[in-house]
């Protein structure tokens, strides 16, 4: 049998440690799974290990699908540390694609002569906005109905999603788009400017690193940054102190509602151009992935999200090359998690071989 | 005699550059109660932990009944038969009394067996205890209870104690004592740590005294003082109290018909309590903990704003619906009776807790001045004589009493206007104790109002200029401290005042 027994000071090895380990872990499980699928086990984890980091261009892509990922783990791992679970930047990423696609939309019917930087700031705005209010609703009824947050904030990723369904089933449809589901691809104007021409990485990625700084910043070198991170660990310290919940509940969920709306909106008006039903891409339940392998850091959050985008990336190449079902790609991602989380007990807790003993009641 | 029960030799454990144990050896016979005694942070509780596995020593060996074991874990401790009680208690708050022993239990007893074992154990020797009440309601007094009462259903062959009687009333104290009197006599070894020299003058057979980590003395208390322990301790005697009479000025603080309804059906309801603390003054609440003191002092401080405003006033200004900080802002501050969780959060840095209460290194937008922060921590460790590695230390690897000294320091230093103090010397050295009652006699005779709530009566004699009893979630009427005698305190806790709890005796006299 192997006994825990717990450390007196949590060990810093293993905390450095055990994401490594998780990621050995996951990668020795996925050879297996795809030996079990009869896949090349080498070739398919070259796919997600070595492909998505190989060459410029592999490399843009993967900045392409870090950049939402950065954005919506950032506020989660603020809410998460705070004790307020939101599972629901899905539907946060959705109404912000909503909004900063309807802006897109206005500015695309009314041929407004517009420069893609004067765009730029707008769009973020109305992303944030659309996602902190959908994030507000979540707020609201934690506050005054104490509802639980996490069956809310979830449930409210399918409004979202068949409210963008009727958008464009509806009044935003295309009118000369033979009857799809999706609106008429945005101006020029309101695309979020490139680095390099050719290339679909946005400055939407740098928005999304400097996010991560401010978020740092905002965490450890300010007093409300601090406040926030007490609720979680030490509420009756919180009490003391007279730091309110009401407040890191709404603080919270509002930052983190409008973190995951710009990524939304940089989405529909980077790399998609256009809405249609299928904005709904998983990023804001991948940020949950993200936000714990990045430990509930900003700076943790970025690289996280370059180990979860290679996983996505990997995922697509499989299933395109080798036929891999998506799902696989799916499980994968959920194997690396379950290692990090069982690792993280390392920390706490020193493993140890140990006889089982059945002792009598004294 | 037979082989020590225990014996250490050579125990030397380090934190980093600091030396918790260094080179200590100690033995204890079978039936010995043998003290262990020194200042804050001298490496009392990390031997106990050595002892009973929780912490892995550096270096040096320990022998169970003269043959070499080793102890890896508490789980080996518990199969060699020793019991623990930490300083820091380790109680599951969502889980009830019973429960909580139950996990530390074998698998074979049934909860029901447990729940009937704390009954007896508890009425055996006396301790007032009800296993069904979840823990997160009681007073850290109950806790300790809770604590001693698990470590005795394990009948134990050595029972180590860390500060048992920090929380406990004398009467309390003094039923432990008759117990662990009958435990020693049925050849069980104590070990027990505690910063009341009588108390280790009237119980204990041996006295081992670490400084620094290293043993500088061992002695046979009996044939001692708490004069010369304290000189072994620390190289001299406590200060006298110096105090001169209350410079009475006006009304600070006040309660007035203060009523509330118990947070849950284990929670005490107070009722009509009524209270004041003029600036210049140093009131006492007396009583056996449980009986209120938690929810008044929560009432009072903010934590439960949920009193009538009136019913609490400030200057005059009606606070009952004011959170913590809002008081705060107006200069009423509190020492929570829990360190960890509640006075300071233990992940946090010591810099970083500053920020709980004190907010003089912030600037423009909540920007924490990072160097004014550490400068400010660096003080309270200086003026208050807390022993850690520097204000990055955080809250959790300090010693009990140097954490105590923290925080009790981090609110004196904002010289409030009214400080609402629980348990000022908790698990405070004698040398440091006095320290802080000096302090708060300071504070006072400069026109700080002060309320302490306390078990300790001998403190609360000493510093009060007026007490009170609480009990039952009624508050006494009010005694000047000179007039009061033990006895009559005594009384009061059972509720016996005229009109009080316990009125099956309505006792005529030193009301006023
Ligand atoms: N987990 C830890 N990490 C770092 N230092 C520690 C840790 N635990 C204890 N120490 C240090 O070891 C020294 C001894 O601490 P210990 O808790 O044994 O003191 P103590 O004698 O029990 O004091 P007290 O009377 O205040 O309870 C202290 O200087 C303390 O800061
Ligand atoms: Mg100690």
């Amino acid at each position: 049998m192997i006994r825990l027994d717990v450390r007196q000071v949590p060990s810093l090895r293993m905390s450095v440690l055990s994401p490594i380990i998780a990621l050995a872990v996951t990668v020795a499980a996925g050879g297996v799974l795809f030996l079990a699928l009869g896949k090349d086990p080498v070739r398919v984890l070259s796919m997600f290990l070595v492909e998505p980091f190989n060459g410029v261009r592999a490399l843009t892509e993967l900045g392409l699908k870090c950049t939402p990922l950065i954005l919506c783990a950032l506020g989660l791992g603020l809410c998460f540390r705070s004790n307020v679970w939101n599972i629901g930047a899905e539907g946060q990423f959705l109404m912000g694609a909503i909004a900063g696609g309807g802006l897109a939309l206005w500015v695309t019917n009314a041929s407004a002569a517009l420069s893609p930087w004067v765009f730029f700031p707008l769009v973020v705005v109305a992303g944030a906005a659309g996602g902190a209010a959908w994030a507000a609703i979540v707020a609201l009824l934690r506050d005054r109905f104490n509802a639980n947050e996490i069956l809310v904030s979830l449930m409210l990723v399918y409004v979202a999603d068949l409210f963008l369904s009727w958008l464009v089933f509806g009044p935003w449809k295309d009118p000369l788009g033979f009857n799809f589901p999706q609106t008429v691809q945005f101006a020029a104007a309101t695309e979020i400017p490139r680095f390099v021409r050719g290339m679909r990485l946005h400055w939407g990625f740098a928005f999304a690193l400097v996010a991560a700084v401010l978020m740092w910043l905002f965490m450890f070198r300010t007093h409300r940054g601090i406040q926030l991170q007490i609720g979680g660990p030490a509420p009756a310290a919180a009490r003391y102190a007279g730091f309110s919940s009401r407040a890191a509940i709404w603080t919270t969920l509002l930052i983190s509602g409008a973190l995951a709306g710009i990524a939304g909106a940089f989405e529909v008006t980077g790399p998609m151009g256009q809405l249609t039903p299928h904005v709904a891409s998983g990023y804001g339940f991948t940020a949950i992935i993200v936000a714990f392998v990045g430990r509930l850091h900003p700076l943790g959050a970025v690289l996280g999200s370059v180990v979860l985008s290679a996983f996505v990336i990997g995922g697509q190449l499989a299933q395109s090359r080798v036929g891999l079902p998506a799902s696989v790609s799916g499980v994968f991602q959920g194997m690396l998690l379950l290692a990090l989380l069982g690792c993280d007990t390392l920390i706490h807790h020193r493993p140890r071989l140990a006889r089982w003993t059945w002792r009598a009641a004294p | 005699m037979s082989a020590p029960r225990l014996e250490l030799r050579h125990i030397t454990k380090r934190y980093g550059d600091v030396v918790a144990n260094d080179d200590v050896g100690l033995a204890v016979a079978p039936g010995e109660i043998h003290a262990i005694l020194g200042e804050n942070g001298a490496g009392k509780s990390t031997l106990m932990k050595v002892v009973y596995g929780a912490v892995a020593p550096d270096a040096g060996e320990l022998l169970w009944d003269g043959a070499p074991a080793a102890i890896q874990s508490p789980h080996d401790a518990r199969a060699l038969g020793i019991a623990m009680v930490f300083q820091h208690f380790s109680l599951f708050d969502s889980l009830t009394v019973a429960e909580n022993v139950w996990l530390g239990l074998s698998r074979t007893v049934s909860l029901r067996e447990v729940v009937e074992g704390i009954r007896g154990k508890a009425a055996e020797y006396g301790l007032d205890l009800d296993p069904d009440r979840p823990v997160h309601v009681l007073s850290v007094g109950e806790r300790q209870r809770v604590e001693i009462v698990r470590a005795l259903l394990a009948n134990p062959r050595l029972l180590i104690l860390d500060e048992p009687t920090a929380v406990l009333t004398p009467q309390a104290a003094e039923k432990l004592f008759e117990t662990l009197r009958k435990l020693a006599a049925t050849g069980c070894s104590i070990l027990y740590i505690s910063h009341k020299l009588h108390e280790i003058l009237a119980l204990c057979h041996q006295c081992t005294v670490l400084r620094g980590g290293r043993v500088v003395a061992s002695c046979d208390p009996t044939r001692e003082s708490t004069a010369s322990l304290s000189r072994m301790m620390i190289g001299a005697e406590p200060p006298r109290l110096e105090r001169r009479p209350a410079n009475v000025g006006p009304l600070a603080l006040s309660a007035r018909g203060l009523a509330l309804p118990g947070h849950d059906r284990f929670g005490v309801a107070l009722e009509d309590v009524s209270l004041d603390v003029h600036a210049g003054e140093i009131v006492g609440i007396a009583g056996v903990s449980g009986n209120g003191q938690q929810e008044l002092l929560a009432a009072l401080s903010g934590e439960d704003p949920r009193a009538d405003a009136g019913a609490i006033q400030l200057f005059g200004q009606p606070i009952g619906r004011m959170g913590a900080a809002a008081r705060r802002k107006r200069g009423l501050h509190f020492v929570p009776e829990e360190r960890l969780g509640r006075g300071a959060v233990p992940s946090l840095s010591l810099a970083n807790n500053m920020l709980l209460t004190r907010h003089e290194a912030l600037r423009a937008f909540g920007w924490i001045d990072r160097a004014a922060l550490r400068h400010q921590a660096s003080g309270v460790l200086r003026r208050y004589w807390v022993k850690a590695s520097g204000p990055a230390a955080a809250a959790r690897s300090l010693s009990g009493g140097n954490l105590q000294k923290y925080i009790v320091g981090r609110e004196l230093d904002a010289v409030p206007k009214v400080l609402v103090v629980a348990q000022p010397t908790w698990g405070v050295d004698v040398g440091a104790a006095a320290q802080i009652r000096a302090e708060l006699v300071a504070l006072r005779d400069a026109g700080c109002a002060v309320l302490v709530v306390s078990e300790e009566l001998e403190e609360l004699f000493a510093l009060a200029d007026r007490l009170h009893v609480i009990a039952k979630g009624r508050l006494s009427p009010s005694i000047g401290s000179a007039e009061a005698s033990v006895e009559q305190i005594g009384e009061w806790m059972s509720g016996l005042w005229t009109g009080g709890p316990g009125q099956a005796a309505a006792l005529a006299g030193g009301a006023r």
